[in-house]
């Protein structure tokens, strides 16, 4: 049943492909983005039977993922009509398309048993969203879109190659059969060290590049200042979560083979790069938009970190996956609020939001501080796990640079984000036509609350979910 | 060994392919390689199922034809004969490609290898022509040239996975061939809208997003 995940929402696109234009087109989006999140949680209370057999199934590792990828993307497809209603020149005929075609790959990639199939999907999803970041059609957009497209290809033919390498290691070792990760798991400590090594070098390449991991993040700055805020909801919290799960699951490998440290040391190393590289343009931005850009490479960092020091931290970072997509959401779709108001995006010709777009505003600035792991948002939960295991675990130099980086870059990016939320009002030269409304806010404070709710409650059967996912990156 | 002959006619592609400059020429020149990879799969196994003779044939008809005529389609639209100097000039190139497929060659020696692949190119061949996509995404300014750059690395990447075709299932194989097809076409298109914002297919006049 888990293909009905990846064929449901493809089953959509020659619908909205041959609908007449008009604002019915979008109105589909949220139809499928409901369905298709009920359909995951079905999969995952186990309504639908499971062929062990399958080339796809949903394990906690995938299902924990494709629930968030699933969320954020139901939450994005409620925003969507509204926001497209603002700007009814364009034809979103392609926009609309693409969505679909991004939730459909994203559940191939989590639901994938297979290395050469998890690729496919990241590739192809890669390539359906190359089109969300033209949308603005203009020399811009076009360079940034030039951009994403060959870092990111270049990024996942060096993946491919890194998966033949493991595929060629278990190939050495003896293995017969599918190359699925549970099978690959029982049996890895007898493939040879160094393919797998080497395979997991260019994984992370690869991988790191969709994730945007410095110094392979250069897309993201540009890919998210050019495109609206919903398209980087899109890119931030669904594909870079993707390309999480990608990495944890060739980490998994590692750890398995009994490689694992080498995996870890390498993740914890470029982890706290990232966070140092995301500070460092941090200081002085302006823009709002590539300050969330930044903002993402400092939390794949963070991501990456937590994949580093394993063991425990492992759940800690499962659980900030989830929160850090949720809150990027908020952020992005706030943040394409305040542009499509101001037609601008950067400080400080943006000014004052509180008093003209009040709920836009406030969110922005709730979700600015949950972003930056204050409490009593699940970043902060998570966060706060993740910094004392990496200080049980006799990390200090690893939890205490975490802990100063996170600091310094609330200290610099909270001047900009206060400027812009709280600065002085800005009188307009032209009127408005931008007002918050719920299609265009509700989404924002659906996403920020589910945001709180997690960080203080978190339900049994989503904690245990998170245990057993925990383990499979562990293994053995 | 005609295997590693035909290993060897890849590589010496490889040098052609950094030597020339002219956008006709390099588009000949990885179709042929496309085309070499495919034979190399054929001659590699002893029977001739359909399973080879699909892969071998559509090999040879996507990298050495589907792909070359979506390049030429993409370059035909163009009135700019000469690509821009590239920002490494060529005899420079020529040399670093030297230097680094020597370097593919002592590094392969350090990978364990297959009891019956022992002695073949496969690994220094692969690796060069990574290198080799690299060095043409990098240095070469004009978009389609980078896009030929592109190939010549997902041909290296090819290479590599001749040595599990007996492990990796048809489903992978196909999907990373659609894929392929798939963003070259993307890419043709987005050439299409360079080509028509700024008027020329050089990319280094797509220099606005920057800190």
């Amino acid at each position: 049943m888990s293909i009905a995940l990846i064929i449901l929402p493809l089953m959509a696109t020659p619908v909205v492909w041959y609908m007449k234009p008009g604002m019915n087109r979008a109105r589909v989006l949220p139809v499928v983005g409901i369905i298709h999140f009920l359909f995951v949680i079905a999969s995952l209370t186990g309504v639908f039977q499971l062929n062990p057999d399958a080339w796809f199934r949903l394990d906690p590792l995938g299902g924990w993922v494709l629930f968030i990828v699933s969320a954020v993307f139901a939450i994005v497809s409620f925003y969507a009509p509204a926001y497209l209603a603002l700007r009814p020149d364009r034809n979103f005929r392609i926009f609309c398309v693409s969505l679909l075609g991004f939730i459909s790959m994203a559940s191939l990639v989590a639901t994938s048993r297979h290395p050469g199939v998890l690729w496919v999907g990241m590739e192809a999803m890669t390539l359906m969203t190359t089109p969300l970041i033209y949308y603005t059609y203009n020399r811009r957009s076009l360079e940034a879109t030039w951009k994403y497209l060959m870092i990111c290809s270049v990024g996942m033919a060096l993946a491919l190659l890194g998966t033949f390498f493991i595929a060629y290691a278990a190939d050495l070792g003896g293995m017969s059969g599918p190359l699925y990760f549970d099978r690959i798991a029982e049996i890895a400590n007898s493939f040879p060290g160094q393919w797998l090594k080497a395979g997991f070098v260019l994984l992370l390449v690869g991988y790191g590049t969709k994730m945007g991991l410095a110094p392979l993040h250069t897309w993201k700055p540009d890919t998210y200042s050019e495109t609206p805020g919903i398209v980087g909801a899109v890119l931030g919290a669904g594909v870079t979560t993707c390309a999480f799960l990608a990495l944890a699951r060739m980490l998994a490998i590692l750890n398995a083979a009994g490689e694992g440290e080498f995996a870890r040391d390498i993740l914890v190393v470029m982890g706290l790069f990232s966070m140092f590289w995301a500070f460092v343009f941090m200081v002085r931005q302006a823009d709002l938009k590539r300050l969330l850009a930044y903002s993402g490479v400092e939390q794949a960092g963070i991501l990456a970190i937590g994949l580093g020091i394993g063991g425990d931290a492992i759940k800690a970072t499962l659980f900030l996956v989830g929160a850090y997509a949720l809150v990027k959401v908020s952020l992005f779709l706030g943040a394409g609020n305040i542009h499509r108001a101001f037609n601008n995006r950067t400080v400080p010709e943006v000014s004052g939001v509180i008093n003209f777009l009040p709920w836009t505003g406030w969110t922005f600035l709730i979700g600015f501080f949950a972003s930056t792991c204050c409490p009593p948002f699940s970043p902060f939960m998570g966060m706060y796990q993740l910094a004392s295991i990496a200080f049980a675990s006799g990390r200090m130099w690893v939890g205490g640079l975490l802990l100063i980086f996170l600091a310094m870059i609330f200290l610099v990016s909270s001047k900009l984000v206060l400027t812009a939320v709280l600065g002085d009002e800005r009188v307009f030269s032209k009127e408005v036509i931008y007002r918050d409304s719920i299609g265009t806010v509700g989404p924002i404070v659906v996403a920020l609350a589910i945001a709180l709710l997690v960080g203080i409650w978190m339900p049994q059967s989503l904690s245990n979910m998170l245990e057993q996912a925990t383990q499979i990156v562990r293994t053995p | 060994m005609s295997i590693n002959l035909l290993l060897a006619a890849v590589i010496l592609m490889n040098f052609l392919l950094v030597a020339t400059g002219r956008a006709v020429q390099l588009v000949r020149r990885v179709a042929l390689q496309g085309m070499i990879l495919g034979l190399i799969l054929l001659l590699l196994h002893d029977e001739w199922h359909i399973h080879v003779l699909l892969m071998a044939g559509s090999t040879v008809a996507i990298k050495g034809a589907v792909i070359p005529w979506l390049l030429a389609q993409a370059l035909s639209r163009t009135k700019e004969a000469k690509s821009p100097t590239p920002y490494v000039g060529y005899t420079l190139s020529l040399i670093l490609l030297a230097g680094s497929t020597f370097l593919a060659f002592l590094l392969a020696r350090k990978l364990p290898l297959q009891v019956g692949m022992l002695g073949t190119l496969f690994i220094p061949a692969s690796l060069a022509t990574l290198f080799t996509g690299f060095l043409l995404l990098i240095t070469r300014r004009r978009a389609l040239l980078q896009v030929v750059g592109y190939l010549v690395l997902e041909n290296g990447v090819f290479l590599f996975s001749l040595l599990l075709v007996k492990n990796m299932p048809l489903l992978v194989e196909t999907g990373v061939l659609l894929d392929l097809v798939v963003g070259i076409f993307i890419m043709g298109i987005v050439i299409n809208h360079i080509q028509q914002a700024f008027d020329s297919q050089d990319t280094k006049r797509m220099s606005d997003l920057k800190e």
